[in-house]
C-alpha cells in the first residue's frame, strides 16, 4: 500500500475523519460558492452535520450546475491559488471545467500513486501512459501518480498505435495505462506488426474511463498476457484516482478519506442498502479548487459488502455497469451497453467490437447491435453465419430479457477509438433530415 | 482437394469491387468467383491462382478470410454431364453443400467445384472415371510470396 495509514485505517477512525472533513467542507463552500449558499438556504439546511447520515438532507449537485457556472463559478479557492484546470470531454454536452490548487494536485498524485500500487506496481515499474494528455484528466492524472510512486514514466499520450507498440516493446514497459478498448487495439496492432504481446515484459494494465465487462477483462488478460486492473474516476470529482481495484480484482476500493460515497435509488434519491445497485453520488472531502457536494455521477454501481482480503478497510464498489445517460430503454427494458458486451464476449465467432445503433423505421425506434465477426472464423457457409447471428440474438434475449436485432459486420469495420469507445450510435436525429 | 478463399462481406456498395481490386493489386488472378448472399451479408467464394497470397492480401486489407477445401472435378461437355457426377455422389449418400462451375483454358470440359463434407467424394468420383483436379492442375501450391 502506498499510504497504509489511510488505506487500512480502522473504520471508526475513518468515519470521524470523514465527519470532520465534511463539516470543514460545508462551511467552506457555504462561505465561498454562491451556488451552494443559495441551495442550502433554499433547502433550509445549515452548513453543518452532526452525523454522516445527516448528509441525506443536503441538496445535490448535478452536471448542469457546473455548466451553468461555466467556467469558474463553482471554484471555492481564489483564482490565484488555482494552478491547473482540466475539462470534461463534453461527450454529453458543453464541457465542464474543474480547477485544482497546489494541494489538490499533490493529493491527486498521492491518490494515483495509491491506485498504481493497488494494481501491483512499484518503483521498479516502467509505466506507459497512453491516456490522452491535455484537458482530459486521464493522462496527467496517471502521470503524476506514476512519478509519485517512483516509476519510470513515459508520457506518450493517446493515439499513434504503431508507435505505442514500438515503445511498449523497445522500452521494456511493464505497466500500460489506457482505456480497456484501446488496449485491445494495441494488442491487435502488435499482432499485425508481428509482435506477440504476450512475449513482452508488460505485466499490468491500468484501465479506466469507460465501462467494461468481466469477459472483456478475461480477453484482454489473455491477449496481452497481463493482469488488467479497473480504475475509476471522473473529472467533476477528481479525475482518475477516486476508486481502484486491488490485485484481488473483486471490486474497486473507494478512497473514502477523500471522497464520501453514497449509492442512491435513482428514482427516490434515497440511499439503498449496501449491496443494492443505484446511482453513485460523491462528496469531495479534501478538494479546495472545486469541491462538490453530493455530486450525482449518473454512474450505476453498488457497494460490495464485507472486507477485502488485501487488508484495505476502504469499502469497494462493483465495476461500473453503465451510466444512466448510456442506458437505452428497449421496449420498456433498461439496457446498458456493458450488458451486451458481457454477452458478446462469451460467444465464439464474434469479436468484442460492437456498437448499439439506434434508428428509426417510420415512427418506430429501432435498436440494432452491430458486431464484428471474428477474423479467424470459418466464413464459408452462409447458414453457419446465420446460425451465429441467431445465437447472438438468442443470448442477448436470454441475458437482457428483450430481443434486439443483430447485424454481423466485417472484421475491423467498427471504428476503433484511441480514447473512450463509442458504444452507442444514435441515428434517429440524422435520418430523414 | 482445392483451396478456395471464402470472404465475409457486408452487403454494401463497393465492397465486392474493393475485394477484387485488392486481389488484382496483389497480382492474384481469379479463376472463378461465386457470391452466396443474404439480405445483410454475403460470402464470396474464390478460386484463384495463388490462394495463400490472396488470403494474405485480403487479410491485410481488413477482410475476414478463411480457406475452405473443395473438390474440383472436370465435367464432360455433354448434356447431362453434371447430372451424372451428382448422381454418382448421391448414390453413395454424399451430400453437396454447394456447387459452381468455371471454364479452365486447356481443359476439354468445365470444372465443377463441389463443397462436400465427406472424405469419400474424391474416391467415389475417381472410381466412376472422372478426373478430380489436384492443386497443381490450377495453381502452384505453397509457391506464394
Amino acid at each position: 500500500m502506498f499510504q497504509p495509514e489511510s488505506e487500512a485505517m480502522p473504520r471508526e477512525q475513518l468515519e470521524q475523519v470523514q465527519l470532520d472533513r465534511l463539516n470543514a467542507l460545508l462551511a467552506r463552500v457555504y462561505d465561498r460558492v454562491p451556488l451552494y449558499r443559495e441551495k442550502f438556504d433554499d433547502a433550509g439546511v445549515r452548513p453543518h452535520v452532526e452525523t454522516l447520515a445527516d448528509l441525506a438532507d443536503v441538496p445535490f449537485t448535478v452536471k448542469d450546475d457546473m455548466r451553468a457556472n461555466y467556467p469558474y463559478g463553482m471554484f471555492a479557492a481564489d483564482r490565484r491559488d488555482i494552478v491547473r484546470v482540466h475539462a470534461s470531454s463534453g461527450t454529453t454536452g458543453q464541457i465542464t471545467v474543474v480547477g485544482y490548487t497546489e494541494r489538490d494536485i499533490n493529493n491527486w498524485a498521492d491518490l494515483m500513486a495509491r491506485t498504481l500500487a493497488c494494481a501491483g506496481a512499484n518503483a521498479d515499474d516502467i509505466v506507459q501512459v497512453a491516456y490522452g494528455y491535455g484537458l482530459f484528466t486521464g493522462g496527467l492524472g496517471v502521470h503524476y501518480g506514476s512519478e509519485r510512486l517512483g516509476c519510470l514514466t513515459i508520457p506518450i499520450s493517446g493515439g499513434n498505435t504503431r508507435r505505442q507498440v514500438q515503445v511498449l516493446s523497445d522500452f521494456d514497459v511493464t505497466v500500460l495505462a489506457c482505456t480497456p478498448s484501446y488496449s485491445l487495439l494495441v494488442a491487435e496492432t502488435a499482432e499485425e506488426m508481428g509482435i506477440d504481446p504476450r512475449s513482452l515484459p508488460l505485466r499490468i494494465g491500468v484501465f479506466g474511463a469507460e465501462p467494461w465487462s468481466e469477459n472483456m477483462r478475461v480477453q484482454i488478460e489473455e491477449r496481452l498476457g497481463i493482469r488488467a486492473i479497473d480504475i475509476y474516476g471522473l473529472s467533476e470529482v477528481l479525475g482518475p484516482g477516486v476508486a481502484s481495484e486491488c490485485m484481488e480484482q473483486c471490486g474497486l476500493h473507494v478512497n473514502e478519506d477523500h471522497f464520501l460515497i453514497e449509492i442512491l435509488d435513482p428514482q427516490t434519491l434515497r440511499p439503498v442498502p449496501d449491496g443494492q445497485p443505484g446511482e453513485v453520488v460523491f462528496t469531495t472531502l479534501t478538494k479546495e479548487g472545486i469541491p462538490v457536494i453530493r455530486y450525482r455521477t449518473r454512474d450505476i454501481s453498488r457497494i460490495i459488502p464485507g472486507q477485502c482480503a488485501c487488508g484495505r478497510t476502504l469499502r469497494r464498489i462493483e465495476r461500473i455497469t453503465g451510466r444512466t445517460d448510456d442506458m437505452i430503454i428497449v421496449r420498456g427494458v433498461n439496457v446498458f451497453p456493458s450488458q451486451i458486451e458481457q454477452v458478446l464476449t462469451g460467444i465464439a465467432g464474434v469479436a468484442p467490437h460492437y456498437q448499439v445503433v439506434l434508428g428509426k423505421r417510420g415512427s418506430m425506434d429501432t435498436v440494432e447491435v452491430h458486431v464484428e465477426v471474428a477474423p479467424d472464423l470459418a466464413f464459408d457457409e452462409v447458414r453457419e453465419l446465420e446460425a451465429l447471428q441467431r445465437t447472438v440474438r438468442a443470448e442477448i434475449a436470454s441475458a437482457l430479457a428483450v430481443s434486439i436485432d443483430v447485424k454481423l459486420v466485417e472484421p475491423r469495420s467498427i471504428e476503433r477509438s484511441e480514447g473512450k469507445a463509442r458504444r452507442v450510435v444514435d441515428l434517429r436525429d440524422t435520418e430523414g433530415v | 482437394m482445392l483451396e478456395q478463399l471464402s470472404v465475409f462481406l457486408e452487403n454494401q456498395p463497393g465492397r465486392l469491387a474493393h475485394l477484387c481490386r485488392t486481389l488484382g493489386d496483389a497480382g492474384v488472378n481469379m479463376r472463378a468467383l461465386m457470391v452466396a448472399d443474404t439480405q445483410e451479408f454475403g460470402v464470396v467464394r474464390i478460386i484463384c491462382d495463388r490462394p495463400q497470397a490472396g488470403k494474405t492480401a485480403l487479410e491485410s486489407a481488413g477482410f475476414g478470410v478463411s480457406v475452405a477445401e473443395v473438390v474440383g472435378v472436370e465435367v464432360p461437355d455433354v448434356p447431362g454431364g453434371l447430372a451424372d457426377i451428382l448422381e454418382a455422389l448421391g448414390e453413395q449418400g454424399i451430400n453437396v453443400e454447394y456447387a459452381y462451375c468455371f471454364i479452365e483454358p486447356g481443359m476439354t470440359g468445365a470444372v465443377d467445384v463441389l463443397k462436400v463434407d465427406d472424405g469419400r467424394a474424391r474416391e467415389v468420383l475417381e472410381s466412376a472415371g472422372y478426373r478430380v483436379l489436384r492443386p497443381e492442375d490450377l495453381y502452384v501450391p505453397d509457391d506464394d510470396g
